[in-house]
């Protein structure tokens, strides 16, 4: 890690006059097995490395930013992207709210996200996970007709953000991950399912837990069926649920309201969700996979309230974000790797959970439609204006029972209308990848567009 | 033009150790890309980023295992290192000497007039202000212009164990304009794109047009109505995206699915799958394209490949691993995101061939339904067929009139059933970029498809 924070420390330390200089550096092993058909497919095991830079000019008019990356440590390249950062910051525009994140003495949580079992496990475990997953799913139900894939893959990496204004954050990380996607045919038409278990290291994750999800989702479809139009009551299961709930998230960060591009703009103190909404971002919370000790811009993660009782408390913000609002960074700087711009956004969703079980919310609502998958999430979901359709597949709710399953249909609603409308918050809280952890989540009304 | 990234003696050394320990088949990859993009908004200039990425990848295949490792770094060790990290798959294997003797060497190169590399940045920062402009000048409800320029150049070489040795040096440039209109009914969003496998050259007529739809789009929704829930005719306009055949079918009769029983089309060639009207090619030769390509990402020139014609499934599209598995020539859709991926079974310029309808009359006789304009983004689960895909301008038809606009949605549909819906198909045909996503890989991708119309689909509207 040392090793990282020196290099590092070489290119901060070239920051001339009237010129700061940030630096992101990171490298990884990355490991992904495919089994299929009771032998391997495919198996790639890889390292890599990059850097990335961001130089600051100062102006009478305020900063100047420029970038530059390279998928790459060694010196030619990284002095190269340094260069073309330098370059690029004199195009920009000036502007007063243009900064580095200054060190703000938070102190960053100390969590142990690093498992390094994952690069002393042997190869041929890793292998023999997915294989015995391929397995356990055929083996599960004698429905399943095929298996398309069964994954084992796993990554640790080591990240250091520096800056020549005094920032130093060193994180490693790891994950493993076992997903399967199972095909069962009962003589009517296929039906998938896909099954997820994921954790820090090889040691913690579950094959069996991985088969039941993807065998239990795919057996379940079985039979399904379009069902007529209708406006009713929706519960959406902990995995759609977090898929909402991330979307929501994204309209909740301070660099979406800085640009004008969020529906909760100027409504901070509004009341914008049924009271028993309370959402915070917490990447504190080691239960959380996308917990983090430090943000994209190397300051300490932090938990922020979001949403209380249904009332709209604040953002999260980045030191850009943060200076427009006339506010302080909560730590909420988002980075997509070396070759990121650091950009407000929430990292560790979760809500404040309620009562009951999925079980329950379902006998509670009675009649509608419960959602276990969604399909075009990216294409039918408009974060700036809140209109929301998705393709879903799931049952529908008969006499507060799960009774024929149903796909091939859509849910429309809009953001504002979803948050308002809901009815029920689950105390099954389910760890997911991703931006949020979800819980079964019940909503009043949403449009079902069926035959 | 293309400099050499590795030497032939190199990767022939490369190949030879990949195989050494019994790989039936050995490839290496070696990519050279550089990036760069320049962000406008608010009225600013925001930030201009460059980045290069380089490294190679290589794989060996032993029966129906394939063992695949890359490296950042470029020199002789590191790239044995990586032949040897991938041909650990077949370790069971006899240790033979095997040698390679290119036969079959290429080279290749996009024909673009202006490369990045040579424009001026303040140049392009003036584009961007530009389009800020054109943008702003359609309306005061526009609140927001995000100006995004992009341009990629990868050079690659591919050397396998058939003894090809290709290589191609691409240039990409993309223009997109993302708009946000404010209104009393809140916030709208428009979006268009330019992206072509050519150079800066294309910018320089297209801007004032990229900019000008992006904001009429959002300025047009801010007067839009819920669209409708349930089943409808749908009228799609030429060049709207083209985006319901890649879902509807392209996905589905990529052969990586067709071998794992994954799709609703295995076993279907010969048989009526559409509508006799639909032929439907998927091109990679349509030069400038932007799922346009000299060769694929394995070395196969680009082709032209009919999958539908007049509503009978022909052909399904293959990689190297699917068409030796098939015992059939590759059709060049071996495509990867980069060095450090894999190559699949991957889509480029997908296209339903013109009709002889007029797209006004198909309009006018259609009494009822939903008119769009423009699409965005799809998914497809190819195993039973359900597809999306998202509308982001639309409208109503009443009394085969266009009417009010529509707010953002999803329609949704069954491969099969929508493909035998197709009624009729006009002559106005235009192409489309997009990326596309699979198993984690992006990838360019043009779609393309005159007006047409399906007699009945399902709309996701909230009304």
């Amino acid at each position: 890690m040392s090793e990282l924070v020196e290099l590092a420390q070489r290119y901060v330390d070239l920051a001339s006059g009237g010129e700061e200089i940030e630096i992101v550096v990171s490298r990884g092993v990355d490991t992904e097995v495919v089994a299929y058909d009771g032998a391997l497919e495919k198996l790639a095991v890889a390292s890599s490395a990059g850097v990335g830079f961001r130089v600051l000019i100062d102006g009478s008019g305020g900063a100047r930013i420029g970038s530059g990356w390279a998928g790459s440590l060694e010196e030619e390249a990284a002095r190269e992207a340094l260069a073309s950062a330098r370059e690029n910051a004199r195009y920009a525009t000036e502007d007063e709210f243009v900064a580095f994140a200054r060190p703000d003495g938070v102190s960053p949580a100390d969590l142990s996200l690093r498992d390094e079992s994952v690069l002393t496990t042997p190869l041929d475990d890793k292998v023999q996970m997915a294989l015995d997953l391929e397995s356990s799913v055929r083996r599960a139900d004698r429905r399943v007709r095929q298996v398309e894939s069964a994954n084992y893959t796993d990554f640790v990496s080591e990240t250091v953000v520096m800056s020549s204004v005094g920032v130093t954050a060193v994180q490693g990380r790891s994950g493993a991950y076992l997903s399967v996607s199972a095909i069962a045919n009962d003589g009517g038409d296929d039906e998938t399912g896909w099954g997820l278990s994921m954790a820090r290291g090889p040691g913690d994750v579950s094959v069996d837990r991985a088969a039941r999800d993807a065998v239990s989702r795919a057996t379940g479809m079985l039979g399904s069926a379009k069902s007529a139009t209708m406006k009713c009551p929706a519960v959406f299961d902990s995995r759609a649920a977090a898929v909402l709930l991330a979307i929501v998230g994204g309209a909740l960060s301070g660099d979406a309201v800085a640009r004008g591009r969020s529906l909760f703009e100027n409504r901070v103190g509004e009341l914008v969700a049924s009271p028993l909404i309370s959402l915070v971002d917490d990447p504190t919370d080691p239960r959380h996979f996308a917990a983090s000790s430090f943000d994209g811009e190397g300051l300490a993660c932090r938990r922020t309230e979001l949403i209380r009782q249904g009332q709209l408390v604040g953002f999260v913000y980045d030191t850009y974000a943060a200076r427009r609002a006339g506010t302080r960074s909560t730590g909420g700087a988002l980075r997509a790797g070396f070759s990121g711009s650091p950009s407000a956004g929430c990292r560790a969703l979760q809500l404040v959970t309620g009562e009951g079980d999925r079980e329950r919310i379902v006998r509670d609502v009675g009649s509608g439609i419960y959602v276990e998958s969604l399909m075009g999430v990216h294409s039918g979901v408009n974060p700036v204006s809140g209109d929301f359709s998705v393709g879903v597949a799931g049952y529908l709710i008969e006499g507060g029972q799960l009774t024929q399953p149903v796909r091939g249909m859509t849910v429309a609603s809009t953001l504002q209308r979803l948050l308002s409308d809901v009815t029920h918050v689950g105390d099954d809280v389910q760890w997911l990848p991703g931006t949020a952890a979800g819980a079964t989540l019940a909503f009043s009304n949403v449009t079902v567009s069926g035959d | 033009m293309n400099e050499i990234l590795v030497s032939p003696e190199v990767l022939e050394e490369t190949l030879s150790e990949a195989l050494s320990r019994g790989g039936e088949f050995a490839e290496v990859f070696v990519e050279d890309r550089s990036v760069s993009t320049a962000q406008w908004d608010q009225s600013r200039v925001e930030e201009l980023r460059s980045g290069r990425d380089r490294g190679a990848g290589v794989r060996v295949i032993v029966g129906g295992t394939t063992g695949f490792a890359y490296t950042a770094d470029l020199g002789e060790r590191s790239l044995r290192e990586a032949a040897r990290a991938a041909s650990a798959v077949a370790r069971s294997g006899a240790g033979e000497n095997r040698r390679v003797d290119f036969r079959d060497v290429r080279s290749y190169s996009t024909t673009a007039r202006e490369g990045f590399a040579n424009v001026e940045r303040a140049r392009k920062v003036e584009l961007l202000r530009r389009a800020d402009d054109v943008a702003r000048s359609v309306s005061p409800s526009i609140s927001q212009v995000q100006v995004t320029l992009g341009e990629s150049t990868r050079r690659f070489v591919v050397a396998n164990s058939n003894g090809v040795l290709a290589t191609d040096h691409q240039v990409r440039t993309r223009l997109a304009v993302a708009c946000v209109a404010s209104g009393d009914t809140g916030l709208q969003t428009g979006y268009r794109t330019l992206a072509q496998t050519r150079g800066f050259e294309i910018l320089d007529d297209g801007v004032e047009d990229v900019a000008n739809r992006a904001a009429q789009n959002a300025v047009t929704k801010l007067s839009a109505r819920p669209a409708p829930s349930g089943d409808f005719a749908v009228v799609l306009a030429g060049g709207s995206g083209g985006i319901l055949f890649h879902e509807a079918c392209g996905h589905g009769l990529e052969a990586d699915a067709i071998a794992k029983g994954a799709s609703l089309y295995a076993g279907r060639v010969g048989e009526r799958v559409a509508s006799p009207l639909v032929t439907l090619v998927d091109d990679g030769t349509v030069e400038g394209e932007w799922g346009y390509l000299a060769i694929d990402d394995e070395g196969n020139p680009g082709s032209r490949n009919v999958l539908i014609q007049d509503g009978v499934l022909r052909e399904y599209m293959w990689d190297y691993l699917r068409a030796r598995d098939g015992g059939r020539p590759a059709s060049a859709n071996g495509r990867r995101q980069s060095y450090q991926h894999l190559p699949m079974v991957r889509m480029t310029n997908t296209y339903l061939l013109p009709g002889d309808d007029d797209a006004e009359e198909i309009v006018a006789q259609t009494p009822y339904g939903v008119y769009v304009a423009q699409l965005g983004g799809g998914q497809v689960n190819t195993t039973t067929g359900d597809f999306v895909f998202g509308t982001t301008s639309a409208f109503l038809i009443e009394n085969g009139r266009i009417t009010s606009p529509l707010r953002d949605c999803n329609l949704i549909g069954n491969g099969p059933e929508i493909l035998g819906r197709v009624d009729a198909i006009a002559q106005d045909f235009s192409m489309t970029p997009g990326t596309c996503g699979k198993n984690g890989q992006q990838v360019p991708v043009g779609c393309g498809q005159a007006t047409m119309r399906l007699s009945r689909m399902t709309v996701g509207g909230a009304a």
